[in-house]
């Protein structure tokens, strides 16, 4: 019998409207990697946060090496040795490496702080789990894998002996995540218990010893790793089959341009040109993907087209409208609806309710308003309605705050009031960033919908297989430039893949 | 219903704390606590002339308060609510005794006036913050100060307002042009009913037009607002001109009810209460009626605690401040918090 570490027994937790956590078991062993998998609002956040005593279960036990403990504040779970990385980091990007650890847990020597011990522990650390990270250089300065090992340090220098990893990949890069998965091998083999979060169930595949499924804030089983695929585990999340990969049928072209991009350049936010003369056309049912490594121009090429960025040169047009440097709104009218990138910065109002968020853009529509002085207030309230219901967001109510949704509702309902509009053109940018396996298989049947329905979709996205998945073709764009553009089923995964990275093929080396 | 219960609450405890320090103070200090508290109470809530006296106090600390929260609500700060009171003060005046008009028409006209030179007021550093990016903190301000010293100028000796002989002032306004009073003896009039009208103008304006979800929309998150379409920076002018046309419109009030005539300095600080009123209101236009009362109060009650001579004027202030301190200060503290980023809430969020 390995030694327990931890063990939650029937946790409760509610929210006003919402049962977050409706009775969990979990356990977690000392030299073990847990996985706690589920799609988004399934309960693993709450349920780790109340491990880490940031909430306060409504119901439930738990035990610390056995004995049965009341974790008040995040305070007592460090002094019982337990740590926690978010998802967003809560790092002070003014500080060096070196203070942000201290904050809260200096040695002294008198009145000062006593850098030299900080420094010695810091660099035991460093080389005893592979935390590559210089300890005099400002967060601000550091890359997001590099500050992600920052709240690594600061939670083993405070003594962690269990760690808990809110979806620690989410951020990273590919590289950046071999990376994670080393330190978390060391940990493991120095005895420590790691809570791994994740929705990916690749990562949990590989990197943990046993996975736990939540699913609506039950325990839905907990089965060792090996026992495991990525089919079963998937069931388990979605309490349902589903496919992972989509094959878009073949559809026929009647070859009409609805998106043509001519020559178009733009600047970044320093003024540094960021896009350079990048021609393409988007024809009807038809998907067009922008492959690239993140920072290549994705970013200010789409914006110029959906007009939140001024170019600085060359032509948009959606059908045969010329509506190069418009308004969003004009664009609307022309058929053209925007997917962004960051749902809470640009997609949603936070504090609106569902309701005003589902009329955003369209509120001055007479079917909302009657001139700028009065609102419909009923159709509205009955657009959002139907909104909700033929997507499934799933919402508290509709006066409440977008900010109550999960992300993945929340994303819901962005697509559901841009793909109501009917759109001719639709512009996505990572439109399955951060959503869980039924969260992505909802987003790619509405593009393949809409694709049927004969909309032409630019489809910017880092994730190459789902490039490669829906798009009918694909361009590579590299520092500002298109590179390639290649027909489904042209070029593998890696060839893709040297072209981002390089802006060339294999041959030309 | 309970979301009143809600918001009322952490106010009503806000308020009974402030005053529990407000009596340790005057403790301390040496005076009556239960003379001075007496007296506040008194002079506040008394009697109907004493209600009428904090009513009346409460008319254009109303309007401020709209004035900044309606800028606040479009995530703007209008600090020159006085500035902008007293320019529409002084043109109400002008129209009240320049124009021969019909009763009714006459106020209508002088509002008028005094609204569109307050707007003028709030449309300059309107167009400068959002064609220029000069911050509306400091441009709202420093036009105050002009418009404050300007409306001096135009009445004192040698000034081209100047009416009376003993005092900078200008001549009264027509008798067309005033509100009637609501109480004999008192100066309670017609404004207050004006101004919870205007009250719930706003309000409609702010949570049932398209332009208000604007507004909003623009102060709750800009970048979403432009990718819906809406014109950020218009909409920035036209908040902080709605802003100055709001404090204008007080200070007209305040001229056609209370002094009918402007009088150079009358204002004593109603512009910087709204400030206060508005944060109280928790930026909400019908709330700002029940703090443009509470402030009514307090300034009602101070003075009534100075006239008793239980204690002197500047223990009220004390128990003022400690009031607006308390209420305000979590709402404050809540408005820098969200400037940081936040945790992680309820559920599995992610970004």
């Amino acid at each position: 019998m390995p030694a327990e570490a931890i063990r939650m027994e029937g946790i409760v937790k509610r929210f006003p409207g919402v049962v977050a956590n409706a009775g969990i078991d979990f356990s977690l062993n000392w030299g073990e990697v847990h996985g706690l998998l589920g799609e988004n609002g399934a309960g693993k956040t709450v349920l780790m946060s109340i491990l880490y005593g940031l909430y306060q279960p409504d119901g439930g036990k738990i035990f610390v090496r056995g004995k049965e403990t009341r974790i008040r504040n995040p305070h007592v779970a460090i002094q019982l040795g337990i740590g926690m990385v978010h998802q967003h980091f809560m790092l002070v990007p003014r500080l060096t490496v070196l203070e942000n650890m201290a904050v809260g847990w200096e040695p002294r020597l008198g009145p000062f702080l006593d850098r030299r011990a900080m420094r010695r522990r810091i660099e035991a650390l460093v080389s005893d789990y592979g935390l590559e990270v210089d300890p005099d250089a400002k967060v601000e300065e550091l890359s997001v894998g590099e500050q992600q090992r920052v709240e690594i340090l600061k939670a083993l220098y405070r003594g962690a002996e269990v760690l808990i990893l809110d979806e620690p990949t989410a951020v990273l890069a590919e590289q950046e995540v071999e990376a994670l998965f080393a330190t978390v091998r060391a940990l493991k083999e120095q005895g420590k218990a790691v809570v791994f979060i994740t929705h990916k169930l690749h990562e949990a595949l590989e990197i943990c010893d046993r996975i736990t499924v939540l699913r609506k804030g039950k325990n839905v089983g907990t089965l060792p790793s090996s026992e495991a695929t990525e089919e079963r585990l998937a069931e388990m999340m979605v309490g349902r089959e589903v496919v992972f990969t989509i094959t878009p049928e073949p559809v026929e072209s009647e070859g009409r341009v609805l998106l043509s991009v001519e020559d178009l350049s733009a600047r970044d936010d320093r003024g540094v040109p960021a896009v350079r003369g990048v021609s393409f056309k988007v024809y009807d049912h038809e998907i067009l993907g922008i492959a690239g490594v993140q920072g290549n121009g994705q970013k200010e090429l789409v914006e110029a087209i959906v007009g939140l960025r001024k170019p600085t040169a060359g032509r948009v047009r959606v059908g045969e409208y010329d509506v190069t440097g418009a308004s969003p709104r004009v664009l609307a009218s022309r058929g053209l609806v925007h997917i962004p990138e960051d749902r809470h910065l640009r997609g949603l109002i936070l504090t609106f309710s569902v309701e005003e968020n589902a009329i955003l853009g369209e509120h001055r529509q007479p079917q909302f308003a009657v001139g700028p002085w009065a609102q419909k207030r009923r159709a509205i309230r009955t657009y959002a309605q139907e909104l909700v219901e033929k997507f499934s967001v799933s919402v508290p109510s509709l006066s409440a705050p977008a900010r109550t949704l999960s992300g993945g509702n929340q994303q819901r309902l962005i697509l559901a009031r841009e793909l109501s509009r009917a759109p001719q053109v639709i512009v996505a940018v990572q439109p399955t960033r951060g959503l869980d396996v039924g969260g992505m298989e909802f987003v790619w049947e509405q593009f393949l919908e809409a694709r049927r329905n004969g909309a032409g979709i630019l489809l910017v996205s880092m994730d190459l297989d789902e490039v490669m998945m829906l798009a009918d073709r694909i361009a590579v764009m590299y520092q500002g430039e298109i590179v390639a553009v290649l027909r489904r089923g042209e070029a593998t995964k890696q060839e893709l893949g040297l072209l981002m990275l390089r802006g060339k093929g294999e041959e030309v080396g | 219903m309970k979301r009143w219960a809600r918001e009322l609450g952490p106010v009503a405890g806000a308020i009974t704390l402030a005053l529990g320090v407000g009596a340790i103070v005057t403790a301390l200090t040496g005076y009556s606590v239960p003379a001075v508290f007496k007296q506040l109470a008194l002079g506040a809530f008394g009697d109907w002339y004493q209600l009428a006296q904090t009513l009346t106090q409460a008319t254009p600390i109303l309007f401020t308060s709209l004035s900044f929260l309606i800028a606040f609500r479009a995530g703007l700060f209008n600090i020159g609510a006085e500035g902008q009171l007293y320019l529409g003060a002084f043109f109400a005046a002008w129209a009240g005794f320049t124009f021969k008009l019909p009763p009714v028409i006459h106020p209508i006209v002088c509002l008028l006036f005094g609204a569109a030179a307050g707007a003028v007021w709030g449309f300059i550093p309107g167009w400068l913050r959002a064609k220029r990016g000069a911050n509306e903190f400091v441009t709202t301000m420093m036009l105050s100060y002009v418009a404050i010293y300007l409306t001096s100028w135009l009445v004192a000796p040698g000034g081209p307002y100047h009416g009376t002989q003993w005092a900078n002032q200008t001549v009264r306004i027509a008798t067309t042009a005033q509100f009637p009073r609501l109480l004999r003896g008192a100066q309670l009039s017609w404004g207050i009913i004006v101004g919870v009208l205007i009250a719930f103008i706003v309000w409609y304006l702010l949570f049932r037009t398209p332009r208000g979800y604007e507004l909003r929309a623009v102060g709750q998150n800009p970048l979403a607002a432009e990718y819906g379409g809406i014109n950020v920076t218009r909409n920035m002018i036209l908040a902080l001109t709605l802003a100055g046309a709001l404090a204008g419109l007080g200070g007209a009030v305040e001229i056609l009810g209370t002094h009918r005539r402007f009088i150079e300095l009358f204002s004593p600080g109603y512009g910087w209460d709204g400030i206060a009123g508005g944060l109280i209101a928790r930026a909400h236009p019908l709330g700002a009626i029940l703090a443009a009362i509470l402030m009514g109060a307090l300034r009602a009650g101070g003075q009534a605690i100075d006239r008793a001579g239980v204690a002197p004027a500047d223990l009220a202030a004390v128990i003022q401040g400690l009031v607006i301190f308390f209420v305000v200060a979590p709402e404050l503290i809540r408005y820098f918090r969200r400037l940081v980023p936040r945790r992680a809430r309820l559920g599995d969020t992610e970004l």
